[in-house]
C-alpha cells in the first residue's frame, strides 16, 4: 500500500534543519557566532537548565548554527539526532564515553583508520577500557570476541585502507543477539551510497571533515544515533539506565527512551569533554552537504575510470577497490553498496617503497596530503604517515605493504587525473 | 517509578520526585502507539514546579507491560486503577490525541481538577488506509503517522530541541512497539463513540491546545466537542502541526501553566 511520501535526500540535503531565519529571513543558514543566549527572566533560564523548556544555553552545549547540522545529518541517515563534534575523533571517543566505563570491553575490527587505532589499542586501555581487534570478514571472530564486559562492536563501512566491506546485516545481528550496539564509522561511504541504520547498525558517526565537507577546509565530526537500541532492556548501560548523579539523578533511559543515548552524551559529553564544533565549522559543513548527492556520483564515477586505467598498468602490482572482481568483498559490495563503493582506494605499486617515494614526488595534480574526501584528488603513502605507529604485524593485518599507496579521487577532469597518474608511474618505474 | 497494577507491571515517569500527598496530582496520557516521554520537557517542568506528575505508560507501550487496552473507556478505567494505587484522587489530566479522549472520558467516568486535551478531535474517525495498514503491521502506518503527525513544514524546519530530528524520533518510538499495539490504539480512537455524551458528564474546565497546521486532528473536528463542554477554551498553535508538545513545546507547556495555574 503506497503511503505519504517522504522528503528525497537531495531535498533533505538542502533544507533539513533550517527554516529561514525568523529574525532576518536569511536564506542561508546564519552564522551564530555566539557562546551564549540572553534568558528571558530567571524562571526562563532555570528552565533551559533544568531540561524544561527547548533552546540553547552555552555553545558547547548547544548552537542554532550547529543544531541546523546536526538535525539535517540525523535527517539523511535517518536518525532520532546527532551531534556535532570537533573531529571525527572527538565522534567516535563522545560515543564510547556515553556508553561505558573502567573496566568495559570493545570488539573492533582490525581494519580502522590508523587514529581509531590509537585510540582504542593504546588511550582508552589507560583508562582501562580493552579493546579485542578482529579480522572484520570472519564472523566466529566477532562472536568469539564478545566478554560480559563488553560494551560495543565497532567497524568503519569501508575498512581503511583496504576497504573491507563490514557485513553490517550479519554483525548487526551477532550484535543484537548479544544485547550489544553497533557503532559504525561511515566516512567513506556517506549516507549518499550506504545508510547504515536501514542495515542494522545502531549509531554511527563521520569524521565530516572528508566527504560531507567535501572541502578540506574544516576538521568537524558527526554522532548519529537511530534510537532502536533498547538500553533499558539490554541491561549492560548503567551510564543511560541509571541515576545520574551529575544531573539531578537523571535517568536517561526512562527520561527520554528514544533519545537517552545522545541525551547523555550531549549533557555529560559535550558538557565535561567539552570537544564541541564551532557554528563556522557547522556552516562550511552545511556548504558542502548541500552537494553532497551532486559530488558523490561524480566521486565514484572518476574513481571508476581511474581504478580502470591503474588495473592495467604494468606499473601496478594490484588495485584494492570491491568493485574489482578479485576484491574480497565484491559481492558483498555489489548488496549494500549498490550506487558505488567510494572514491578513496588503495594500490601497490612495483618496486616497493622506492618507486613509491619516486611516484609521489612525480605527481602533479595529487596533493600529497593526510586527508581524504576533499573536492581535490589527494595522494599518501599510509604505512609511513597515516599508519606508522602500527606494527608490521598490524600493518599486514590491515594489508598494508610498503609499496602501498592510497588515492582519494576528486572532481577534477578524470582525464587529467590519469594523465597525472601515467607520468608519476612512468618515472617511477622506468 | 515502576509497579504492578492488576498483576501487570506499570510505568509512570514522577520527574524525579517522590509523590507527596501534600501536592496537586497532575497525570499526563499519551497518543497512539507512543509513550510517557512525548511530553518530556512539559512533564519535567510541573515535576519541578510543585506538582506530583504521573507521566503513565499506557499497558503494551513504552515501559508499561501488555496487552494494550482495546476501548478508550478500558483504558481510563485503568488509569484509575493506576491512580488508585498511588493513592491520587481527582487528578488533573493532560492528554494528546488518544491521550485527549481518555483524559475526556477519565473526567466524565472518575471526576477531574482540569482536562487539557491537546490535538484532539471528536469523532476521531481514522482513515480506512491507516488503519487497514496498521492491522497489517505494514510500516506504511508508521510512515503515516509520522508524516501526519507533524506539520508539512517540519521535515524542512528546525526543530526547537536542538539536534534532534522529529521524524526520526517518532519512527523509533513506533519501531519499539508488538505488533498490533498502534492497531488497537488507531482502532480504539476510531470506535470511540461516546464524546457527547460524556461531554456533557464533564464538570471541569477544559483546555483545548490545537495545532493550527495539524492534518489529523485539525481545529475545526473539535469545534463539536467544544461546545458541548460546559467550561471550555481553546489555543491554537498556528504554525504546529498534531506533535505539538514537540514542535511547539515552549508555547504549549506556556498554555498549560496558565490554564493549570
Amino acid at each position: 500500500m503506497a503511503g505519504p511520501k517522504y522528503p528525497g535526500f537531495d531535498t533533505l540535503a538542502l533544507h533539513a534543519g533550517q527554516s529561514p531565519d525568523p529574525a532576518t529571513g536569511s536564506r542561508a543558514v546564519p552564522i551564530y557566532q555566539t557562546t551564549s543566549y540572553v534568558f528571558r527572566d530567571t524562571e526562563h533560564a532555570a528552565s533551559l537548565f533544568n531540561m524544561e523548556r527547548a533552546g540553547h544555553v552555552y555553545s558547547r552545549i548547544s548552537n542554532p548554527t550547529v543544531a541546523v547540522l546536526e538535525e539535517r545529518v540525523a535527517a539523511l541517515e535517518g536518525g532520532v539526532g546527532a551531534i556535532a563534534t570537533a573531529s571525527g575523533q572527538a565522534a567516535l571517543h563522545l560515543a564510547i564515553a556515553t556508553l561505558m566505563d573502567a573496566g568495559s570491553h570493545i570488539v573492533a575490527s582490525t581494519a580502522l583508520y590508523g587514529g581509531s587505532h590509537n585510540l582504542l589499542a593504546y588511550t582508552l586501555k589507560r583508562f582501562g577500557i580493552e579493546t579485542t581487534f578482529i579480522n572484520p570478514r570472519n564472523l566466529d571472530e566477532w562472536k568469539r570476541a564478545i566478554r560480559p564486559q563488553t560494551r560495543l562492536l565497532f567497524g568503519e563501512t569501508l575498512g581503511n585502507p583496504g576497504l573491507d566491506v563490514l557485513d553490517i546485516p550479519s554483525v548487526a545481528a551477532i550484535a543484537r543477539e548479544a544485547r550489544l550496539p553497533l557503532l559504525v564509522d561511515s566516512t567513506f561511504t556517506t549516507p549518499y551510497l550506504m545508510k547504515p541504520f536501514e542495515l542494522g547498525a545502531d549509531l554511527l558517526y563521520h569524521s565530516a571533515t572528508k566527504f560531507l565537507g567535501g572541502h578540506g577546509v574544516a576538521i568537524a565530526g558527526v554522532l548519529v544515533d537511530s534510537g532502536r537500541f533498547d538500553w533499558e532492556a539490554s541491561g549492560k548501560f548503567a551510564t543511560l539506565s541509571a541515576p545520574y548523579q551529575g544531573f539531578h539523578n537523571m535517568d536517561f533511559e526512562e527520561e527520554s527512551g528514544t533519545r537517552a543515548f545522545l541525551l547523555r552524551a550531549r549533557r555529560e559529553g559535550l558538557r565535561d569533554f567539552g570537544a564541541c564544533m564551532a557554528p563556522m565549522t557547522a556552516f562550511l559543513i552545511l556548504q558542502g552537504i548541500e552537494t553532497l548527492h551532486l559530488r558523490m556520483p561524480r566521486h565514484v564515477e572518476s574513481t571508476r575510470k581511474v581504478v580502470n586505467f591503474l588495473s592495467s598498468h604494468p606499473g601496478v602490482v594490484k588495485v584494492i577497490y570491491p568493485e574489482l572482481p578479485d576484491h574480497p568483498d565484491h559481492a558483498l559490495a555489489s548488496k549494500l553498496l549498490p550506487h558505488g563503493c567510494g572514491a578513496v582506494f588503495c594500490f601497490e605499486i612495483k618496486g616497493g617503497r622506492a618507486s613509491g617515494k619516486t611516484f609521489i614526488e612525480s605527481l602533479r595534480v595529487f596533493s600529497h596530503l593526510a586527508n581524504v574526501g576533499d573536492a581535490k584528488s589527494l595522494v599518501i603513502h599510509p604505512a609511513t604517515t597515516t599508519h606508522y605507529r602500527m606494527s608490521d604485524e598490524d600493518l599486514k593485518r590491515a594489508g598494508i605493504t610498503a609499496g602501498t599507496v592510497r588515492l582519494s579521487i576528486g572532481l577534477e577532469d578524470p582525464e587529467d587525473l590519469i594523465g597525472d597518474l601515467d607520468r608519476a608511474l612512468k618515472a617511477a618505474v622506468k | 517509578m515502576n509497579f504492578r497494577v492488576e498483576g501487570k507491571s506499570v510505568f509512570a515517569y514522577t520527574a524525579a520526585h517522590e509523590l507527596d500527598p501534600k501536592k496537586p496530582a497532575l497525570v499526563f496520557v499519551h497518543g497512539a502507539g507512543l509513550d510517557h516521554s512525548l511530553f518530556g520537557l512539559q512533564s519535567r517542568y510541573f515535576g519541578y514546579h510543585g506538582w506530583n506528575v504521573l507521566a503513565l505508560d499506557l499497558p503494551g507501550h513504552g515501559r508499561s507491560g501488555g496487552p494494550p487496552v482495546p476501548t478508550i473507556e478500558g483504558t481510563a478505567d485503568w488509569v484509575l486503577e493506576v491512580l488508585k494505587h498511588v493513592k491520587i484522587q481527582k487528578p488533573s489530566v493532560v492528554g494528546h490525541s488518544m491521550g485527549s479522549l481518555i483524559a475526556l472520558e477519565y473526567a466524565a467516568r472518575h471526576g477531574a481538577e482540569r482536562i487539557a486535551l491537546i490535538g484532539t478531535a471528536y469523532p476521531m474517525k481514522v482513515s480506512e488506509a491507516f488503519l487497514e495498514a496498521a492491522r497489517r503491521n505494514e510500516h506504511t502506518a508508521f510512515d503515516m503517522e509520522t508524516i501526519w503527525g507533524h506539520a508539512a513544514q517540519v521535515p524542512l524546519g528546525g526543530n526547537p530541541n536542538p539536534g534532534m530530528w522529529m521524524y526520526g524520533d517518532t519512527l523509533a518510538r513506533l519501531r519499539r512497539l508488538a505488533p498490533g499495539v498502534l492497531y488497537n490504539d488507531l482502532k480504539a480512537c476510531n470506535d470511540y463513540a461516546a464524546g457527547f455524551e460524556s461531554a456533557a458528564q464533564v464538570k471541569c474546565p477544559a483546555l483545548f491546545i490545537l495545532g493550527g497546521r495539524d492534518v489529523m486532528t485539525p481545529p475545526k473536528a473539535s469545534q463539536s466537542l467544544s461546545q458541548a463542554l460546559k467550561n471550555s477554551k481553546t489555543v491554537i498553535l498556528e504554525s504546529s502541526g498534531h506533535s505539538l508538545m514537540a514542535e511547539a513545546p515552549d508555547a504549549t507547556l506556556d498554555a498549560l501553566i496558565q490554564f493549570l495555574a
